[in-house]
């Protein structure tokens, strides 16, 4: 669904993404892996357009994405869950779900749906969500991306910091999304989160692809987890 | 006089003086809050403003309150086109980064003095209030324009409030102010938000000036005290905190129209300075700003 080929790009002259090719299907959902700094949350932001592609393409059921100005990006059904959560610390919580809504014109029936998935958040529909817990934060920001009903889901490492049950939470939520056809793009470090999810992970070093591999194929004691993210 | 009557009165002065500041700072703070750009031009698009609704009021016959009227509407538009336009032919070219905009809106002010300087020339002209009415109190007679610009700028204050609080475009600005880049992930065209908030709070100096300018006259160098003591309301009620910037305006105001009645305008504008030294000194954040 997410076709991502050859993609190069990175902040002024510093090339960070390098050749990148990877395909996120409907349905499916895949890990990517790398070491810190290995260029993960670049190639989330160069899918949304913040982050300038200088080479390769982005396309997205035929929409090239690679040369639209960021915020007609999500326009086309990509809701993105960015590292360390990003939310309207000023807003509110129904604040935050209101402008994920007004991305791609939702009403009241998705903020429903979106809500009955986190009740957590619906007692808290007044609170600063600056003022939230870690998990609350988190499952906000899972919530205000659902707003958009997206196609596509970029999930940049939602369990850092997490306790266990909020962990589980989570998967709970990636895995029902999946069974809803949603391509979910989901950068995560701990191999037994990656291999309880993934259908396919994909390794990033230096900014390079360096190998694709079908989760089925991989088990915590594949080599890949210690070349690529050394644990 | 005796000192109560006369305390009245110097707060009644502060009042105005307070209202019409209340309404420039808080166009100042607007602009820092969400694209963190320090306007230094800000006092021009007041003096701008008044200009404006000199030329407005000339052009309008009939009823001096007629060609207020239209000053009123106009000349806030007339600006807030003209900031729009400067911000993208300007800010947007230099991606917003705080330290370029700082000497780019100075370059601004220059030539928006000079314009006006060249097209108004160097006098200062009277605009007519749009009513004479003079309200008899037991010790004093006090113009009732002045109590109407009090009233028109709380007014104006309200609508601005409920417009961040309420609206949907407020709701975009304030999500704008808290994550530029995460309001682009959620479909936010944060180009139109920046050139929309550059108008606004350069429109908001224009409304002030068009207040006062029945009281001060239109000069090419009036936006000079207005600049300065926005900048001390911001900053003694907090960088791009509404609410402060409001207090801090009433406070000002206040002790600038006390201290002017009793002992001089310098001496207040010396102790005001004062004040924000001791706030930058003792508290950066602002009287009221929380923790960034
Ligand atoms: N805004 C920026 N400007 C310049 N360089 C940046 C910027 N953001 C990231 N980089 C650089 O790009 C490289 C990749 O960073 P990125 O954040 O994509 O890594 P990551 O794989 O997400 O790491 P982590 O696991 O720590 O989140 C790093 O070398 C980083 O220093
Ligand atoms: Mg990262």
């Amino acid at each position: 669904m997410l076709e991502i080929s050859d993609l190069s790009g990175g902040y002024g002259a510093v090339e960070v993404l390098r050749g990148v090719t990877l395909t996120a299907r409907g349905g499916e959902v895949t890990c990517v892996m790398g070491r810190n700094g290995a260029g993960k949350t670049t190639m989330l932001r160069a899918i949304m357009g913040q982050v300038r592609a200088s080479a390769g393409t982005i396309r997205l059921k035929g929409t090239e994405l690679q040369s639209l100005p960021a915020h007609e990006v999500p326009r086309h059904g990509i809701g993105y869950v960015p590292q360390g959560r990003r939310l309207f610390s000023d807003l509110t919580v129904a604040e935050n779900i209101t402008i994920g809504l007004m991305t791609r014109n939702h009403g009241a029936a998705t903020r429903d749906k979106v809500l009955d998935l986190f009740p957590r958040l619906r007692e808290r529909l007044d609170q600063r969500a600056g003022t939230l817990s870690g998990g609350e934060q988190q499952m906000l920001a899972i919530a205000r991306a659902l707003c958009l009903e997206p196609a596509v889901l970029l999930l940049d490492e939602p369990t850092e910091g997490l306790q266990p049950s909020m962990i589980a939470a989570i998967r709970d939520t990636v895995m029902l999304l999946k069974t809803t056809g949603v391509a979910t793009i989901l950068v995560e470090q701990r191999v037994d989160a990656v291999l309880s999810m993934a259908d396919q992970v994909a390794f990033l070093q230096n900014g390079i692809l360096a190998e694709t591999c079908a989760a089925a194929a991989l088990t915590p004691a594949s080599p890949q987890f210690q070349t690529y993210v050394g644990v | 006089m005796e000192f109560g009557p006369f305390l009245l009165l110097a707060l009644m002065e502060g009042m105005v003086m307070s209202a019409v500041l209340a309404l420039t700072a808080v166009g100042l703070s607007l602009v820092f809050g969400v694209m963190r750009v320090v306007n230094v031009a800000h006092g021009e698009f007041f003096m701008l403003g008044a200009v404006a609704a000199w030329f407005v009021t000339q052009a309008v016959p009939g009823h001096p309150a007629l060609g207020f009227a239209a000053a009123l509407l106009l000349a806030p538009l007339f600006v807030g086109a003209v900031a729009a336009l400067a911000d993208g032919l300007i800010l947007k070219r230099l991606n917003y980064d705080p330290e370029a905009t700082i000497v780019a809106t100075i370059g601004l002010s220059y030539i928006f003095q000079q314009a006006a300087l060249s097209f108004y020339g160097p006098d200062a002209r009277p605009v007519l209030a749009p009513f004479d009415l003079r309200l008899q109190l037991p010790w004093f007679g006090y113009s009732g324009y002045k109590i109407a610009v009090v009233i028109a700028a709380a007014l104006i204050l309200i609508g601005i409030w409920l417009f961040m609080t309420r609206s949907r475009a407020g709701l975009v600005m304030r999500a704008t102010q808290a994550d530029r880049d995460t309001a682009r992930a959620f479909g936010i065209n944060v180009d139109r938000v920046f050139a929309t908030v550059f108008a606004l709070g350069a429109a908001m100096a224009a409304m002030g000036a068009v207040l006062i300018v029945p009281i001060q006259q239109a000069h090419y160098l009036m936006g000079h005290d207005p600049l300065l003591l926005s900048f001390i309301v911001v900053i003694i009620g907090g960088l791009g905190s509404l609410r402060g910037t409001l207090v801090a305006a009433l406070l000002i105001g206040l002790s600038d129209g006390v201290i002017s009645v009793f002992f001089s305008p310098t001496l207040a504008k010396i102790l005001a300075t004062l004040f924000v030294a001791l706030v930058l000194v003792f508290r950066p954040q602002g009287l009221f700003g929380g923790q960034r």
